[in-house]
């Protein structure tokens, strides 16, 4: 297995999209560092960016990486390796070098510039994003074989997580304002890994002491450590969920 | 002639007062003096009389002074009311108490127990007094053209119900409250009924409910005060013609705190204060006629909550800068004038450069007006999703008060 990922990774490295991943990381994130002066402003602007940026190259990367390294995985599975041992080393590599790039991108920048709790939170909540949407990449692949198929339903799912399902939220909680909401936003949060993400790393900026009420209800559930181990304890879970559905249909299905 | 000898009448008369004033002698209580008790001297002064205690630790229960004469601290004496009622009870005019350390008044949820307390007198000066661990700390009833000055007030209140007042004033006209340091309270100064007073360079800050709290209080002044940390930060209610200037508003975080909270004001002026990180910068609601310029709102939650039964209330030339929302409303009703102010979220541009953007600007945004009705929508701050809404509203505003704009905003700040 470990053999395959080295393999992988090779291939990732000698095509160089990653390595320009990581350029155009470092560049933004050194760049608002040295701008805004502040760092917490700065951990503010980049958390914007992680959370639109990292999605996207994360799912259509991963995707078209599937698919070019196709043939490859028929190769492989002509060999005498478990089918899901391929399934994961080709995983593990995707995710490994995208996180990569992230770490040293955003995570070196905000050791240097802004290490704190918060600028912790961003990179891990980084790294856990780049998991989540290449596995969701790999469902989206292993569902169909045609490729501009399969990299429509990453882009529908990034769509989806990105803009959709945080209108649909806004609308339901508009049309539901005369109830009581502040637990079901909550648990509605816990439904989509970006939003979960954002508010982890917003509640523990000073920011969150002036969103009233309602803020003060979610800083008082998402600040205490037990809150904090549960929402990233669910994105581990949305981590595993597209992983190993993919996994189990990557193995039964006829290549 | 006759006028002549009346005039030699009114100057002898003149001349023997101030032989009396001169004449006025001074005790002194301390350890080792003829004098210990401050009870015992103030028995043995006459009016006008000094009572200078110098050092020492004194508990004398409830101290009345029923005469006009001043009680001075050298080299810090304590009063120690030992929890058990007041310390100073002042029922005369021209007191002045100086200089002491008043420690341990009797919390009680029947009689407000102060450390000093000054009743229906007028011209009593209260200065440089430290006070600790006090229920109420000063308070004035039905008193006038008093000077409360450089007292440092410090409680230790852990409850609402279970707590005072560190400045307190009832029923009182023409006082003048300056450069106290007043924390641990439950209000840090108080007026009810308190007309005409000058309130100047105190600091009050630490205090569970509000740092500046008064109801009733017309034509009051505040100036160079800071308020920081409190509970609710500062609340004023029902009150008019007011002037609030060079205010400092900072820190006053959480699920219930403003800066500034404005409850049926009218008539009066804010100007040249500063706003700094409050969850509301300042909240109006009910007020009318105020005129607010020159301020500065920085890194707030809201800088300006204007509910719409507000009327007639003018912005101009403040500076927005760094805040969550720039102006949140609560309806579609707008009855206030925006005007001149510089804002930095303001994108438009100035092509005849006269320093005024050729784009009107809408403070209020979508989202806000989102939060406002529903609460919990606040989680999808900074969202991409909100981004997008606000800028497309801004283009073409369909839900945002259409009125509630600043036709000229400033392009530099102010």
């Amino acid at each position: 297995m470990n053999k395959i990922i080295k393999y992988v990774l090779y291939d990732i490295i000698r095509n160089k999209i990653v390595l320009a991943y990581t350029v155009f990381l470092l560049v933004l994130s050194i760049g608002l560092f040295n701008l805004g002066g502040n760092p917490e402003k700065a951990v503010l602007s980049l958390l914007n960016l992680v959370l639109l940026t990292v999605p996207l190259i994360s799912i259509v990367f991963a995707t078209t990486h599937f698919y070019n390294s196709y043939e490859f995985m028929e190769l492989l599975v002509a060999q005498p390796i478990n089918r899901k041992k391929i399934f994961l080393s080709e995983y593990y590599g995707v995710a490994f070098s995208l996180s990569a790039a992230f770490l040293l991108g955003v995570g070196v920048p905000v050791l240097l510039f802004g290490a704190s709790l918060t600028g912790l939170y961003l990179v891990l909540t980084g790294v856990f994003i780049t998991f989540i949407f290449v596995a969701m990449a790999f469902l989206a692949s292993v569902i169909t074989r045609d490729k501009a198929k399969g990299i429509g339903v990453a882009l529908l799912l990034w769509f989806y997580f990105a803009l959709i399902y945080d209108g649909i939220v806004l609308f339901i909680l508009h049309y539901f304002s005369d109830y009581p909401l502040e637990y079901a936003s909550l648990a509605l949060t816990a439904l989509n890994p970006i939003d979960l993400g954002r508010i982890n790393v917003l509640l523990n900026l000073d920011v969150s002491a002036l969103m009233g009420y309602t803020g003060a209800l979610y800083k008082s559930i998402f600040g205490s450590i037990w809150g904090i181990s549960l929402s990233f304890g669910l994105m581990l879970l949305w981590v595993l969920f597209p992983v190993l559905s993919s996994k189990r249909i990557f193995s039964k299905r006829d290549l | 002639m006759k006028n002549l000898s009346r005039h030699i009448v009114q100057i002898t008369t003149l001349l023997l007062l101030a032989g009396l004033q001169v004449q006025a002698t001074t005790l002194k209580v301390c350890a080792t003096c003829p004098n210990t008790s401050i009870r015992k001297a103030i028995a043995l002064a006459k009016p006008g009389d000094s009572i200078v205690v110098d050092g020492g630790v004194y508990r004398e229960g409830t101290i009345d002074i029923k005469k006009p004469i001043s009680l001075i601290g050298l080299n810090n004496p304590v009063l120690d009311g030992q929890f058990k009622g007041e310390i100073l009870n002042i029922r005369s005019s021209y007191v002045t108490v100086q200089g002491f350390t008043l420690k341990d008044v009797e919390v009680s949820y029947l009689s407000d127990n102060a450390a000093i307390r000054v009743a229906e007198a007028s011209h009593v000066k209260v200065l440089n007094n430290k006070i600790e661990n006090a229920f109420f700390g000063i308070y004035l009833q039905r008193a006038d053209s008093c000077e409360v000055r450089g007292n440092v007030v410090h409680g230790q209140a852990t409850t609402e119900s279970g707590s005072g007042n560190a400045i307190h004033l009832w029923y009182c006209d023409d006082i003048r409250v300056q450069d106290n340091k007043v924390s641990g309270h439950r209000d840090g100064i108080y007026f009810e009924f308190a007309t005409n007073s000058h309130i100047q360079g105190n600091l009050s800050q630490g205090n569970l409910r509000y740092g500046l709290h008064f109801m009733f209080s017309d034509g009051n002044v505040y100036m160079g005060n800071t308020f920081r940390q409190n509970g609710a930060g500062v609340a004023v209610m029902y009150t008019k013609n007011i002037v609030m200037q060079d205010n400092l508003f900072e820190d006053n975080w959480g699920a219930a705190a403003y800066g500034l909270l404005l409850k049926d004001i009218s008539r009066s002026v804010i100007k040249n204060n500063t706003f700094k990180r409050n969850t509301a910068g300042i909240y109006l609601e009910g007020s009318s006629k105020l005129d607010v310029q020159k301020n500065n709102f920085e890194n707030n939650g809201w800088a300006v909550r204007l509910l719409s039964n507000c009327e007639q209330d003018t912005f101009r030339l403040n500076n927005f800068v760094g805040n969550t929302f720039d102006v949140a409303t609560n309806g579609n009703t707008v009855l206030n004038y925006f005007s001149g102010n510089y804002w930095d979220k303001y994108n438009g541009y100035d092509l005849n450069k006269d320093k005024t953007g050729d784009v009107p600007y809408r403070p209020v945004s979508l989202y806000s007006m989102l939060v406002e009705r529903v609460p919990p929508s606040v989680m999808f701050m900074r969202s991409f999703i909100v981004d997008l809404m606000d800028q497309v509203e801004r283009v073409l505003p369909s839900f945002i008060p259409e009125r509630l704009v600043d036709a000229n905003p400033s392009m530099k700040r102010i």
